[in-house]
């Protein structure tokens, strides 16, 4: 036991010593990764907030939610960054949330209204592929699934991809979902745990396409000077993934959380979001997108399943990949 | 009195174990208020789950004994790198051994390079099929090491006298290797069927969809995608019934004779027989050298150029991980000395057996978010993140630490348990003359895996959250989450020489005799 009293006596002693209060934001981890945008928009906040930003990172977004979830009313946490749209209804349901009572101006593929969640970045779910060794990708699933291209996804019960492709076939061809999964089954290579399995996979040249995102190749452009990547466009559209953030209703410093939640929309935050999140950010910077970004697919390509929609078809969706891929 | 004081301590070990194990898995069936029953797709989980550990431990430990046997007889340059190489896909997180797998077995890999070139049609990894030859990938290396131990433990005495009674290697077969390998065997099979149980990653990456569902996926997807924590307990209480019920047919099924005692002096090998004979022992050997060395040379390959590239965490993470490391290396033989001495004075293993198993038995997941649940409020979980990865990485080490002791414990035990009784021999001087210095090898063999296991193991410290202190392996995640696969690769190759390395000065230091 005693170093976990020395510990938590450690911790008391430095809060007690510093008088400045403390934001605690639960976020996921590549958030608060060195590479990631956590370190820039904690300086950024903690130049005028007068307070100290603590990052607490929880696995990814799913885990995040999970985490919150157990601790209930009791959480330390003041500020969830880092949900999607697949897993806003749970967490508004958890009513663990306030409301945000924020008018944003966005600039979002679509209209924004979620009295809870605000969002601060968003991106399309995408195949990506090779241009040398794939120069002419198929189009849409239907010629996907007739075609012999192999595609690497990730599994949509242990994954936020997984699942946003899940949503994307659903929004796409409703009824008829379970029978392009029929037809994909022969192309899938393998269903990973995770994003970061799949896209190493890809690179190890494992398959011709991996589900990412639109914004996957412009990491390679940008960060590594490679454009030999691009994304495969589909007639039917693009799923659309928005990342929000939402206060906790029982914080202990509900103005700092207000404060916060108003700078995520300010150029301090959003200008960190395109090269360190690799997403379109909620707001265009005022010196626009970086060069090499690509511009983002265009509103009406934008396939979009409402939080409550997505949640109350969900349990199906999933019925039917398991069905027609465990043949 | 001094035997009183022992079975005191086991029982302190026992308590702590179950504390890491079965007390989290109640700690979340409690919050959850109940336990619903397994569905349709669960009990399809529970078919897949079976076959595949089953599958595995039988490929693993059918193939590791003619290896093992292959290498207790010959005599080689390089044969003690290669039984410290044994060790080395075990240690390593999954992703990478599958990266280095793939590299070889792959769509792209050199094997259907290979076929290709030659016109033949290319073979498919992902599957039922590339399930079971990553978890023999990963465990043949651990059964060949327990089987090999179990060659060592044979006194040379016994082998001398076979070699003047004339006996030939079908004789020497016969009454001194067979009699081994059914102590052996059946409890190497065990531990290698346990891992498998509640295999994750490599179920999923190589598994090929959804048919390849383990109850571990279930139970990710009960907690994370549901967040159904009665369905994730209910699903991990059928896991620790499967993995008692295997735990009391090897029980059953393991003999328990020691081989009498013998004077502890390197002696001849064990009869070679004819040159049929030493031709297939060295086809095993150059086979078992190939399947392992090559997928690991290929993550060497790969990661040299991303060394360079690694940040300073990398650095931070990988020192911050040996000091865990070492840690949970002494904590792993505290717990599995006891455990394995007593189990050792029973005529079956009983209770402290199944004990000593049990941490594989508790579904990773389900023990992370239990202890989670049962410290709240005892310090912030950052706080926790370290010291409870500590112990839960000694907790998962402990069943090959202890099932590495168990075979050597039992022969002293039975070769000199009478002896050191009627001398009235007991407490820490009987530890010290008699008990110690027969398990200096598998002592440091214990010691060398659970070392490279908690340096490989990414334990329960992403859901206690800590964004400043990451170990090696948390940091090789968020290095590959981050688009970084080079660097990634480049720390997948320092996490595999340190462990190496950790197992290598540790296991040395136990079989300082093997290699004469």
């Amino acid at each position: 036991m005693r170093p976990f009293l020395i510990a938590a006596g450690l911790t008391l002693a430095t809060q007690a010593a510093a008088q400045t209060p403390v934001l605690t934001i639960y976020t996921y981890d590549s958030f608060v990764s060195e590479w990631g945008p956590g370190p820039v928009v904690e300086a950024a906040f903690e130049e005028t907030c007068g307070c100290d930003v603590k990052f607490v990172p929880a696995g990814d977004g799913a885990a995040l939610l999970a985490r919150l979830e157990l601790e209930g009313d009791t959480t330390e946490a003041d500020i969830v960054l880092g949900l999607d749209t697949n897993l806003t209804a749970r967490a508004a349901a958890s009513g663990l949330f306030a409301e945000h009572g924020q008018v944003p101006d966005l600039d979002l593929p679509i209209a924004w209204n979620d009295p809870l969640f605000l969002p601060y970045d968003w991106g399309h779910f995408a195949f990506v592929h090779d241009k040398a060794a794939l120069p002419n990708p198929p189009t849409g699933f239907a010629e996907l699934a007739a075609s012999d291209v192999s595609i690497l996804i990730q599994d949509p019960r242990s994954s936020t991809p997984g699942l946003g492709l899940l949503m994307w076939v659903k929004a796409a061809h409703g009824e008829q979902a379970e029978a392009i999964w029929q037809g994909l089954s022969d192309n899938i290579v393998t269903v990973t745990p995770g994003w970061s399995e799949a896209y190493g996979l890809f690179l190890e040249g494992e398959a011709d396409m991996v589900l990412s995102y639109t914004s996957s190749p412009a990491y390679h452009r940008i960060a590594e000077e490679d454009d030999s990547k691009s994304f495969a466009r589909f007639d039917e559209g693009h799923y659309l993934q928005v990342e929000v953030a939402g206060k906790v209703a029982g914080t202990d410093v509900p103005d700092l959380a207000d404060d916060f939640l108003a700078f995520m929309l300010t150029e301090g935050f959003q200008g960190a979001i395109p090269t360190t999140n690799w997403m379109y950010p909620a707001v265009t910077p005022e010196g626009g997108l970086p060069e090499g970004f690509g511009a983002p697919v265009a509103p009406e390509d934008t396939l979009f399943l409402p939080a409550d929609a997505a949640a109350e078809l969900r349990g199906t969706a999933l019925a039917e990949w398991r069905a027609a891929l465990a043949r | 009195m001094a035997r009183g004081a022992c079975a005191l301590t086991a029982r302190g070990a026992a308590a702590l174990v179950v504390a890491l194990s079965v007390v989290p898995l109640l700690a979340v069936a409690w919050r959850a208020g109940g336990l619903p029953r397994p569905g349709a797709a669960d009990l399809a989980a529970l078919r897949f789950t079976l076959v595949q550990a089953a599958l595995s431990a039988a490929f693993s430990v059918a193939l590791a004994i003619p290896v093992a046997r292959a290498l207790a007889r010959r005599r080689f340059p390089g044969r003690g790198l290669m039984i410290t190489l044994l060790g080395a896909p075990f240690l390593l997180p999954v992703i990478v051994a599958v990266l280095g797998l793939l590299a070889i077995f792959g769509r792209a890999g050199l094997l259907n390079q290979g076929l290709a070139a030659l016109g033949l049609p290319t073979l498919s990894i992902y599957g039922l099929g590339g399930v079971v030859l990553a978890h023999v990938f990963l465990n043949l290396p651990l059964a060949t090491r327990l089987i090999l131990q179990g060659w060592l433990s044979i006194p040379s005495e016994r082998f001398r006298l076979a070699a003047s009674l004339g006996m030939g290697p079908r004789e020497v077969g016969r009454f001194l290797e067979r009699p081994m390998l059914a102590a052996v065997l059946p409890g190497a099979a065990l531990a290698i069927f346990l891992v498998c149980l509640t295999s994750f990653a490599v179920a999923l990456t190589l598994g090929g969809g959804p048919a390849s569902t383990t109850l571990e996926v279930a139970i990710y997807q009960a907690f994370r995608f549901e967040f159904d924590l009665g369905r994730a307990a209910s699903l991990a209480l059928l896991q620790a019934g499967l993995c008692v019920a295997a735990v009391a047919l090897a029980g059953r099924a393991a003999s328990l004779r020691g081989h009498g005692a013998g004077l502890d002096r390197a002696g001849p090998l064990p009869p070679g027989g004819g040159a049929g004979r030493a031709a297939l022992d060295w086809a095993f050997i150059a086979g078992a050298a190939g399947f392992l060395i090559l997928p690991l040379g290929a993550i060497l390959v790969s990661g040299l150029p991303g060394l360079s590239m690694m940040p300073t965490s990398v650095w931070q993470a990988a020192g911050r991980s040996i000091v865990m490391a070492l840690g949970s290396t002494a904590l792993a033989l505290a717990l599995a000395l006891p455990l394995g001495l007593a189990a050792a004075r029973r005529r079956e293993g009983g209770i402290w057996d199944g004990i000593a198993m049990l941490p594989l038995a508790i579904s990773p997941m389900v023990v992370g978010t239990g202890l989670f649940l049962l410290t709240r409020g005892l310090a912030p979980p950052a706080v926790l993140a370290l010291p409870v990865t500590v112990l839960v990485n000694a907790a998962m080490a402990l069943p090959f630490a202890f099932r590495a002791l168990l075979p050597a414990a039992r022969a002293v035990e039975a070769d000199f348990g009478r002896l050191s009784d009627s001398l009235g021999m007991a407490g820490l001087s009987r530890l010290r003359l008699v008990t110690l210095p027969r398990l200096r090898r598998p002592l440091g063999f214990s010691a060398g895996i659970a070392a490279a296991f908690a340096m490989g193991d990414l334990g329960v410290i992403a859901l206690f959250g800590d964004a400043d202190r990451a170990t090696l392996p948390l940091q090789l995640y968020r290095l590959m989450g981050a688009y970084q696969m080079q660097a990634a690769a480049g720390a997948a190759v320092l996490l595999m020489v340190l462990a190496l390395g950790l197992f290598w000065i540790f296991d040395r230091g136990g079989r300082a005799d093997a290699d004469a």
